[in-house]
């Protein structure tokens, strides 16, 4: 018995060595920033020698703070086009994919490829592929008489050139995740149901869209935390502009703490964006739960 | 799939609208790639021509010279290939370590310090960021700091500011943990009784049947290394030091109308993911389906 119990001692003793090198760099890179960043957003933090406590200061300047709110917009009407159709695309896709046909790999491979690329290197392509004058999309579309726009340096476009590119880099990873989660949708259901006469619409909405429900709910939980910290496409691809249609959040907080170096109120900025990731989170949530499922 | 009331041409219709619809696609998800690779090795006065040429005329690799001779971009390159190589050793290493301990080991402490990783990785990222860099530059006896983190810049501008922040993420140690409870837990007590200790039977019995997950953790902790560009380009001041994708993106900034070198940059940057993908191909699907799943 005694010797039982030195073994679990030594055990145990064991195990916190093994993690104490993940636990030690968890503490100071995640717990410690994680508090010093609500402490931050009430000082006015800026690298060289402030760090005085202003109280709500911070807060109280962000509610005035138009070009703030006006990046919260940008970054709203992104999301709201840009999830459901990254959902209603990648479940598309895997659907298509679903099967054991010759061919279908490379499909699925071609259709993977665009997520490999770093998003910087992405977005310097689709620069050029938006090129008003010599840009494949805009050649493309002069074949068919379409006079292009000048995608990323207008204002009615330039959000939509950053969802085409977006779109481009993550569809195809959501697929491979609605594919697994399609494999598991079981076969079973969708014979007792074609034996009940039902059509192939009523297998999507009441077998598949339901049985699929943990996969959605990750996708669009990962895609709306993602949308709302938009930053690097923005950056390369339109510089946030013009007139700031394209700024975000992320790009407001970046130049508020490191080119300004007006880290306080920056930490107050990004404590805001992450109570809406939390709040859309949550809804997310909400909706998921309330679509209940038939089988 | 449902072949009850279709006549053989019908059948063989629905196959070749499936095949159509699927190069389309495909097709348009590869055009990307190709139109950047063309215009990499087009000379200049092809790339400014209207309509398209599709095909090369004349191939010349003046673009990649210039890219890599008007700025460092072989220096970049090596830069990325450490931090992203010393990621990937890092996590391997520590989040095995870690996820064995969770997974194989008793300890009281066990569940609750598991939950607490696995929630914090619901943290967006922005709000870490800007405390993260008060950490790095205030750390103790780093970087010509003194014992209280004052004097010096810490790990501010070196390698070390990439790599120990990611160096064991809650999520290597999360799907290392989850592969190591697949494996049975009787093979630890027979090599206890023969006298080995606990390292040893984490690195010598355990560790080996676990390299596939290790691949596709590698996989995609290089693939973050290599892609990520807000957190290096933050830390890292010294343009000596800069990663490729802040070059790539530097670059592109400053030589706006050079689409010939941008595009050859951009490819480089995207390579060596590219190729990985194809020699690994197997444990990139594996990974995304695994996240899919246990997700």
């Amino acid at each position: 018995m005694a010797s039982m119990r030195k073994l679990e001692r030594h055990q145990a003793r064991t195990a916190y060595l093994f993690i104490a090198p993940t636990m030690l760099l968890f503490i100071v890179f995640t717990v410690i920033p994680v508090f010093m960043a609500l402490y931050l957003s009430f000082t006015n933090y800026d690298v060289i020698s402030k760090k005085d406590w202003v109280g709500f200061d911070n807060y109280r300047r962000l509610i005035d703070d138009t070009l703030l709110w006006t990046t919260f917009k940008n970054v709203l009407i992104y999301s709201v086009i840009f999830v459901p159709l990254n959902i209603l695309i990648s479940l598309s896709l895997a659907m298509l994919m679903n099967r054991a046909w010759r061919g279908v790999k490379l499909f699925r491979t071609l259709n993977y490829l665009p997520t490999l690329t770093s998003a910087v290197a992405a977005a310097t392509v689709w620069i050029w592929l938006l090129h008003p004058e010599y840009g494949l999309v805009n050649g493309l579309l002069s074949t068919i008489g379409i006079t292009g726009p000048a995608w990323v340096a207008q204002t009615e476009t330039a959000m939509m050139s950053i969802i085409m590119l977006t779109l481009w880099q993550s569809v195809g990873s959501n697929m491979i995740i609605y594919l697994a989660g399609l494999q598991g949708v079981p076969e079973y259901l969708y014979e007792s149901a074609k034996l009940d006469g039902a059509s192939k619409w009523d297998c999507l909405r009441y077998i598949t869209w339901p049985q699929l429900r943990p996969t959605t709910f990750l996708v669009s939980t990962m895609s709306i935390i993602g949308a709302l910290q938009l930053f690097d496409q923005a950056f390369v691809l339109t510089q946030g502009g013009p007139a700031n249609v394209t700024k975000t959040p992320v790009y407001l907080i970046y130049q508020q703490g490191f080119n300004q170096l007006q880290m306080g109120y920056a930490s107050a900025q990004a404590f805001v964006l992450a109570m809406a990731i939390l709040i859309f989170s949550l809804i997310n949530m909400k909706i998921s739960k309330a679509e209940e499922s038939v089988v | 799939m449902d072949t009850i009331g279709s006549t053989p041409t019908l059948r063989v219709a629905r196959k070749l609208a499936y095949y159509i619809l699927c190069t389309l696609i495909a097709v348009v998800m590869f055009l990307p790639f190709y139109w950047s690779v063309l215009t990499s090795i087009k000379p200049d006065s092809d790339i400014f021509s209207m309509p398209i040429k599709w095909f090369p005329t004349d191939i010349t690799f003046e673009h990649y010279i210039k890219a890599f001779t008007t700025v460092p971009f072989g220096l970049f390159f090596s830069n990325s290939l450490i931090l992203a190589a010393s990621g990937v050793l890092m996590n391997l290493f520590f989040g095995s370590l870690a996820g064995f301990a969770f997974a194989k080991l008793k300890f009281k402490l066990n569940q609750p310090l598991f939950r607490v990783l696995l929630a914090a990785m619901m943290i967006p990222g922005i709000v870490t960021m800007i405390p993260s860099v008060y950490v790095l530059k205030h750390l103790p006896l780093f970087g010509g700091n003194d014992l209280f983190g004052a004097g010096g810049n810490g790990l501010l501008n070196s390698f070390w500011g990439i790599i120990l922040p990611g160096a064991s993420g809650s999520f290597a140690v999360f799907f290392m943990r989850q592969f190591f409870l697949t494996l049975p837990s009787d093979m630890m007590e027979m090599a206890r009784i023969e006298g080995a200790g606990e390292f040893r039977i984490f690195w010598r019995i355990y560790l080996p049947l676990t390299k596939p997950a290790l691949a596709t953790l590698g996989i995609f902790t290089f693939q973050a290394g290599w892609n990520s560009f807000l957190w290096p380009m933050i830390v890292l001041n010294d343009p000596a030091k800069a990663t490729i994708q802040m070059g790539l993106q530097a670059f592109s900034y400053n030589y706006q109308t050079d689409y010939g070198p941008m595009m050859a940059g951009a490819l480089v940057a995207i390579l060596p993911i590219l190729v990985m993908f194809l020699l690994l191909q197997r444990y990139f699907i594996q990974g995304i389906a695994f996240s899919g799943i246990k997700g």
